[in-house]
Parts: C-alpha cells; structure tokens; sequence
C-alpha cells in the first residue's frame, strides 16, 4: 500500500487558537461532522467526534477537561464517563472509544483534519 | 395459644407485641390502654416541651392487632381466663401480659395532693399550664427522672429548684466527688441544688423543707423514684413482692402459667428494672417463652451514659472496689474514677461526670485485665489506642462484640456504614461509633479521605487550605498540594470553594473551566444535549404580570414548561445559544438566576401563612423569601433546600429541607437535616421559639459550618448524621460556639450576602462570556441539526437518537 492510494487529508480551518479556553472544549461543525474540540494546559489541541456514545447526546465538548495520570481526558457532562483526548477511548470501559481527529494550529488557526 | 391479651401499652408492651408479630405469630391481640393515647417513647418525654410533636414520639401503628386506648383493666377472673374493664367490656385470652409499667412515687407529705409527676403526655400537659404564669418550680427527686424534670421546668422558664433526699445529685450513678462537680455544673446553669433534706410539706405557693428551708414556688414536681403498678396481679392472687413487684421466673412468668409481667411492673430475681433496655429484654424473652423458647432474663446491665442538662455522665460496671483511681477537676467540671481489683489486675468499673469518653473506651474492658496503667486511662486518654479482645462488647445496645466488628471487617466492610449495616452496631444510640472507627483503623482499614487521584486531602481539608492560604486559582491550589491537571471530581469541589469563599462569577478567568456544564452554562443539561431554565421565584410568590412573562418567554422559545417540586418554574429544551436571549427577556422582566443548575440554594418553598391562612400562626411567605434572597447563590458541597411552614400543620414540607423552619406562637422552630430522595430522613429539632433575627443568626452559622466541613456531595442529612457526637455537638457548635467558631461563621456569610450579584444579568452584560453560548465555534449562528423535538401533550419532547444505531455501548 502507498501513500497515494490513501485519500488525501483535508486541513478545515475552524476557529482561531484563541477562541479555545485553556482547558475548555469547543465544538466545530466540519463537514457535517461535530467536532469537540479541546485545548489543553500544556497548549495542545486535540479533536475527538463530539457524539456521546453512552447517550446518543452531542455533548463531549461540554465535559470537564482534566488528566487520568498522565494522559489528558474529558468527562462527559452526561454519566461522567473518562475518555482519552489521545486516543478516543473510553478510560472507564475500554470497549466504547470515539473517533479523533488530527489538529494543527497554522498561523493562529485551529486545522482539523478530516 | 392464639388469643393473647396484653394489659398496659407503653414502650416495653409495644417491644413485646412487635417481637410476636415478627416471629409470625397469627394469633389475635388485644392491647388495652389507659392513656388516650397509643404507645410513645417515654424516654423522650422532655423534648415534647421543647417542640417534638407527639406523632414523632409515638410508636409505629401495629397491624392487625386490636387496640382499646382510654380502657383501664379492673378485674382478672383467672379461672375463666377473663380480663374485664372499668366500662364493663370482658376480652378472654389463652395468654395473658401485664405490662402495667408503674407509677411516680409520691412521698406521704401533707399538701402533696397539689403537686405534679412526670410521667406521661397527659402530665406534661398539666405541668405545661401550671407553668405559665408561675416564676419557680421544685422538683423532688435529684436522680435521672428528677433532672429531666427539672430540663423540663427550666425549659418551661422557670427558675427550678432540685430538692434530693440523698447528699449528692444522682446518688445511683454517682458517688459523692461526683455528686459534688454534678451540682457544679447545675447550679452554673442557674439552678438550685437542695441535697440531703426532704420535704415537710407543701403550702399554697410554697414549699417546706426538713431543716426548716422555705421555697416560694407554686409547681411541685415529684420524680423522685417509681412504684410497679402491681394491683391488678395483686387482686387476682399471683405473687407480689414485699416492695412492690410482679414476681416472675427468668422466663418472666407468674406462677400462673398463662400469665407473664414484663417492664417496670415485673419482679424478675429480685429486682424491678426501670431502664427501657432491660425491659425491652424482658419483652423478647417472654416471647420466646410464649412461642416455645427457653431464652432467660439473668439480670441487665445498668450501665448508662447520659447527656442530663447539657451534662454527661456515665456510670459502667461496678461502683465499688478494692482501689480506686480518680481524676478531679473542679474548674473544668470533669470527674472520672475508675474501681479496680485488689490485685490492681482487673478493672471493675467506674464513674464519668462532663466527660463520658472513658464510658465508651473502657467498658468494654470491665470483668478484664486493665488495658494500662490505670492513671494513662484517665490522665493522657492513650484509650484511644487500646486493643479491645474479641469478647469485649462494643455495642451494648445490639450486643455486638469487637470479634462480630473485626469478622465483618475480615469479610470485606471498609467503612461505618457498612458496619452498621452489615452488624446492627451503633444503629441504636451511637455511643460505640468512635469505637467501631478505631477497630477500622487498627484492622489495617485506611479510611482515605483523598478527594480523587489529584488531591490527597479530603474536601474539608482543601477549605481550610484555600481560606487560610488565601488561594484563588484551582492552578495555584493544585500546584500547592496536588498533582496532574485535575478531573470531573476536583475541578468542581474547588470551584464551589472559590465560589463559597470569595463569591466571584462562577465564569471568571481559569474558574470557567472547572465548571461542570450546568454552571458552565448557567441552566440544566438534559438526555438530548439542550438546557433547562428555571427563574427564581422566592418563596414561590409571584405577581400575575411576571407569570404573564414566563409564559411568553417559554411561548416565543418554543419551550416545554412544568411546576417544580420547589415552587417555581422549569422551561426545557432551550439550545445553549438561545439561553443568552431567553435570559435577557426574563433579566429585563426582574427575574433573576434560580441556581437551579447549581450546589447551591436553590427555594425556599412556603406556605400560604398568616396573612391569608386562617390556621397561620407566622408570616411564612415573608420569611421564606427573606431567607431565599439572603442565602440566593451561595455555594456549598451540594445543593440545599429549605421550607417555612406558618403553623404545626407543617403545609410546606420544611421537615423534608436541609433546613426547615415551622411556625410557633412564640416564633419559630428550627429543623436542620432533612431529606426527600432517595433516602428520606426527616429534618432534627436544633432549636425551638427562637424570634426571627436569632434564627437567620443560627441559619448562618449552620449553612456556613456545614460549608465549611462536609465532604464534596455530601447533603446535610447525611452531614449531620456523620458528625460526631451528632446533633448535640452540633448544637454546641453553632448555638453555644463551644469552637468559638461563630463569629467568624457569621462574617463569612454576611460577605456572601453582601457580594452576591445575579450571575445571569453579569453574564449577559458581559460579551466575552456570552461568546460561549454557541452551539458551534466556527458557526456561531447555526443551530444544533442533531436536536430535534417532536409534539406529546401539545408540548414539545425530545426525539433521540436510538443508541442501538450509535454502533456502541448497550
């Protein structure tokens, strides 16, 4: 398999960097997706799918940002469960896991990848 | 056996008659009574004048059985197995009860006709109206009954004297060094001790003494000591005893084989007991006996710990000894004396006045080898680390052993509750909850007060940190004394301490993101991602023009809307860029933030009160609304409830509140504790007839202590009941400033009343908040298209979307 039989990545500016408060999430509409997006302390920006998976609510952007050891997490506003800003996964039951999305900042704006 | 007849219904009969049925008995009971009244604790007698009401004193209703109140028993034909009453009425048995308790003893004194007992509601009653319009009362009898009595009359405002024929107050718990600190503590609460003289006669409006002393005082109280009320069994034939008694066998039989005595009316070994514990024994004997059992009753341990008069005093095991070890302190009111063997090995027992903490450490050791050295028990309290052996009993109201505690606690329970649960240990009176903490923490149990894996203190911990330390920043508190970034659990218990103690907007700075969404948004997060709003409506009063707004509101948003539980209203389905808009019509009308997204007060409900309610005793609709807008938007460990009910009628539920308030003719009573939910618990009295400004002054000090203290999610019902020493230490606490702690509980609280702002209107004249409330930050205008509603009841509800198409979890 080659690089060129991937479909190629798309960077979709969504806001500034500035616009996201340090450990707070956002949610961006990207191509019909919603994307949560979060800003960690250390200044990181991750993106996971904003769905929660345990209640069918478009909610993950609005959960508490905060750390499980060293990995960054979101809580979600619903039941509380801890899933990954990394990897998607859900930290309380390792069976659920969201999709993530890649992010970059380019110029003062927040990228998602798609 | 299966018609059993029970004579007499106080405590010990009502014990007997629910032991019968939860063994299964099927047989048909009748109960008769001679008070009016049904059976009701009579141990809690004093605190019906100080505002318990009699349905909380009384005892549960037992099914199926057949009770006769206001029926006194005349006539026992044994032969025919008839009972018969004064109004004629023969009720036959197979088995019969005489549970026929006892009378006050009234000494043979000329003019002793006019004077009162203490004994029943009925008593309380009479003793109630001699007291208004008399300025002094004597209570004759210096022992347990004679000083609840006389809590009684002083309550009642008299200035109370306490006559005792012995040379020392409670000459059956005490000896005299503690007879002398006792009468100490009594007499700087106001009251008169008499001791060593006996009355020689009662006048009009005065009272004689036998060494010539006269009391002006028109109420005459007697409790000094009780007489079994043995005439029934007299009469009849069976056996009495030469001072008074039913005599009864270990099984507390007569020699009538169907016919048993149990209580204070019984004569079992020689000796009459009047201490509910050992009746209520009595009682479950006589039950086994009747159902086939051989249990026996072999005596009862008299011990006891009393708090009498705001004093504690406690008496374990014998009162006597070949040594004795004592411990005085004259200006601190403390006395403790413990009886040891000759060979100084084993302990035998011992005396506690104004401090009973040896009561509960060294009881379990007494018959035992002394733990240590006899002046480290009293002196250093090092009983604190003492090793109980398996035998020793931890409870004695429940008979659990330290063995029964540590084998539960082998068996996997970690905490006090699931002790209590899982062994009946503490259940009762609670003395043995310090005890039952210490055989966790000595079996290796670590009882981690950890908030989560970021901060190793306890909530109450990271108060103290924050308030003395001066923090302000969940980054500076963290870096101080926690590790990582924090989490859902921490992030909000710091938030609601920044919030409690310095009253800033919940959104302000790095204080927004530790919001959990609700106060993050200012509304209530519901199953479809949308937020419910809810106006303040104090005390649930409100005019028709803003009720006319809320309609409108709701009507132009398209919002569901329904009558809270806590008077007001709730408008649902409102998406999060809608919530600034719908705030600015409702700030604009007057409305303002209910917090019911928030821990913190949310109502204070009312009844309608004195101005329409032709029952209403108080203003209750005023009230609750001054104490709603004085307590609005104060942060505290979780969301609190209050009520004021403007008569005994109890219309607004205050009893279910966190803190409740009930109307008096005097003014008001305060009840801290309650709950609804999922375990109910009726709210405690903490003080009564209290007048409006000296009960927003104890309203402080408890919301604030409570703030302080509590752990994070933590109600005040279950608060309360985690304190030690519970509502007393509490009462102490906040009524007394036994921690000299009030003062500062009151500045506290009157900066919160003077910083608060409505964080609704802050927020909507603020544009750098309002930029959050977008569903979308790259689209700020575009609403949620997940969010969809369909019509039920011509209102809108949610559509969801069906979990099993998410392609996760069940």
């Amino acid at each position: 398999m080659t690089v060129a039989e991937l479909p190629a990545r798309v960077w979709v500016a969504v806001c500034a960097y500035t616009a996201l408060l340090p450990e707070r999430g956002a949610c961006a509409l990207v191509e019909g997706h919603q994307v949560a997006l979060f800003r960690t302390f250390d200044g990181d920006v991750h993106a996971i799918a904003n769905l929660d998976p345990f209640t069918g609510a478009n909610v993950l952007s609005r959960g508490i940002v905060g750390s499980r050891g060293e990995e960054p997490t979101v809580a979600s506003p619903m039941h509380k469960q801890v899933f990954s800003l990394v990897t998607g996964e859900c930290l309380d039951d390792p069976s659920v896991s969201v999709a993530t999305y890649p992010t970059r900042v380019t110029d003062g704006r927040v990228e998602v990848g798609l | 056996m299966n018609r059993l007849v029970v004579v007499g219904y106080g405590p010990t009969a009502h014990r007997l008659v629910e032991t019968l049925l939860s063994r299964g008995f099927d047989g048909h009971v009748t109960v008769f009574g001679e008070e009016p009244l049904p059976a009701y604790d009579r141990v809690a007698l004093t605190s019906y004048l100080q505002g318990v009401t009699l349905e909380e004193l009384e005892y549960p209703e037992l099914p199926g059985v057949v009770t006769r109140l206001s029926s006194r028993v005349t006539g026992i034909d044994r032969a025919a197995k008839v009972v018969t009453t004064e109004d004629g009425h023969a009720e036959p048995y197979d088995t019969l009860v005489l549970a026929t308790g006892s009378a006050p003893f009234v000494p043979p004194v000329p003019g002793a006709s006019g004077a009162f007992v203490y004994r029943t509601i009925d008593d309380l009653e009479r003793i109630r109206q001699a007291a208004s319009g008399a300025a002094r009362g004597v209570v004759v009898g210096g022992g347990l009954l004679g000083l609840e009595a006389a809590d009684a009359l002083r309550g009642l405002g008299l200035d109370t004297h306490i006559v005792e024929l012995s040379p020392w107050l409670m000459p059956r718990q005490v000896d005299e060094g503690g007879g002398s600190v006792l009468k100490g503590h009594i007499s700087n609460l106001g009251l008169s001790v008499h001791a060593g003289v006996s009355l020689a006669s009662i006048e009009p409006d005065r009272v004689v003494l036998s060494d010539g002393g006269v009391i002006d005082a028109s109420v005459v109280v007697f409790s000094a000591g009780i007489k079994p009320r043995d005439e029934l069994a007299r009469d009849c034939g069976l056996e009495v005893g030469a001072r008074g008694g039913i005599v009864v066998d270990e099984g507390m039989r007569t020699a009538d084989p169907s016919i048993y005595a149990v209580g204070e009316c019984a004569l079992v070994g020689g000796m009459v007991y009047g201490l509910v514990g050992p009746c209520f024994t009595q009682a479950e004997v006589a039950v086994d006996r009747m159902l086939g059992g051989s249990a026996a009753f072999h005596g009862a341990d008299m011990s006891a710990k009393l708090k009498l008069l705001g004093v504690e005093v406690a008496q374990f095991g014998a009162m006597e000894g070949a040594l004795d070890v004592t411990y005085m302190d004259p200006v601190g009111g403390v006395y403790k004396k413990l009886f040891i063997s000759d060979d100084a090995r084993t302990l035998l027992g011992g005396i506690c006045v104004g401090d009973a903490a040896p009561y509960t450490t060294l009881k379990p050791f007494v018959g035992k080898p002394l733990p240590a050295s006899p002046s480290d028990l009293l002196f250093t309290g090092s009983a604190a680390a003492l090793d109980l052996p398996d035998d020793a009993q931890v409870c004695s109201c429940n008979n659990v052993t330290a063995g029964a505690v540590r084998e539960a606690i082998c068996d996997g329970v970690c905490d006090v509750p699931g002790l209590k649960a899982c062994t009946r240990a503490g259940t009762t009176c609670g003395s043995c909850v310090p005890m039952l903490k210490q055989l966790l923490e000595k079996s290796g149990v670590e009882l981690s007060k950890a908030l989560c894996e970021h901060f190793d203190h306890s909530r109450a911990e990271l108060f103290d940190i924050v308030r003395v330390r001066g923090v302000t920043t969940f980054s500076e508190l963290i870096a101080m004394c926690g590790r990582g970034r924090g989490c859902d659990i921490c992030k909000p218990a710091v938030a609601s301490i920044l919030a409690s103690l310095h009253n800033g907007h919940v959104l302000d700075g790095e204080r927004a993101a530790l919001q959990d969404t609700n106060d993050h948004f200012l509304a209530n997060i519901q199953k479809n991602g949308t937020y419910s709003v809810v106006p303040r409506v104090p005390g649930g009063e409100i005019t028709p023009e803003k009720l006319i707004v809320v309609g409108e509101v709701a009507r132009d948003f398209g919002l569901y809307t329904k009558i809270t539980g806590g008077q007001r209203i709730d408008l649902f389905g409102a998406r999060v860029e809608q919530l600034p808009q719908i705030w600015k019509r409702l700030v604009d009308a007057g409305f303002e933030s209910g917090h019911a997204y928030g821990k913190a007060l949310r109502t204070v409900k009312s009844c309608v009160g004195s101005t329409w309610c032709r029952y209403g005793v108080q203003d209750s609709v005023g009230l609750a609304i001054a104490l709603e807008l004085r307590y609005r938007g104060l942060r505290s460990p979780h969301k609190l409830k209050s009520a004021v009910s403007g008569c005994a009628r109890e219309c607004a539920e205050a009893r279910s509140k966190d803190f409740g308030i009930i109307a008096t003719e005097q003014g008001w009573n305060l009840y801290v504790g309650g709950n609804g939910g999922f375990k109910p618990r009726h709210a405690d009295l903490l003080v009564s007839d209290v007048p409006t400004d000296e009960l927003i002054r104890i309203i402080d000090r408890f919301l604030m202590f409570y703030i302080r203290t509590a752990d994070r999610l933590q109600r005040t019902a279950a608060w309360v009941e985690s304190l030690d020493g519970g509502l007393d230490y509490l009462r102490s606490v906040i009524v007394d400033d036994s921690l000299g702690i009030c003062a500062s509980l009151e500045e506290q609280m009157e900066r919160h009343v003077a910083t608060y702002v409505d964080e609704w209107r802050a927020t909507i004249e603020d544009p750098d908040k309002l930029s959050r409330f977008v569903s979308f930050v790259n689209a700020p205008g575009v609403p949620d298209p997940s969010i969809v509603f369909e019509t039920e009841r011509d209102q809108i509800k949610p559509v969801l979307i069906p979990l099993d198409r998410l392609g996760s979890p069940a």
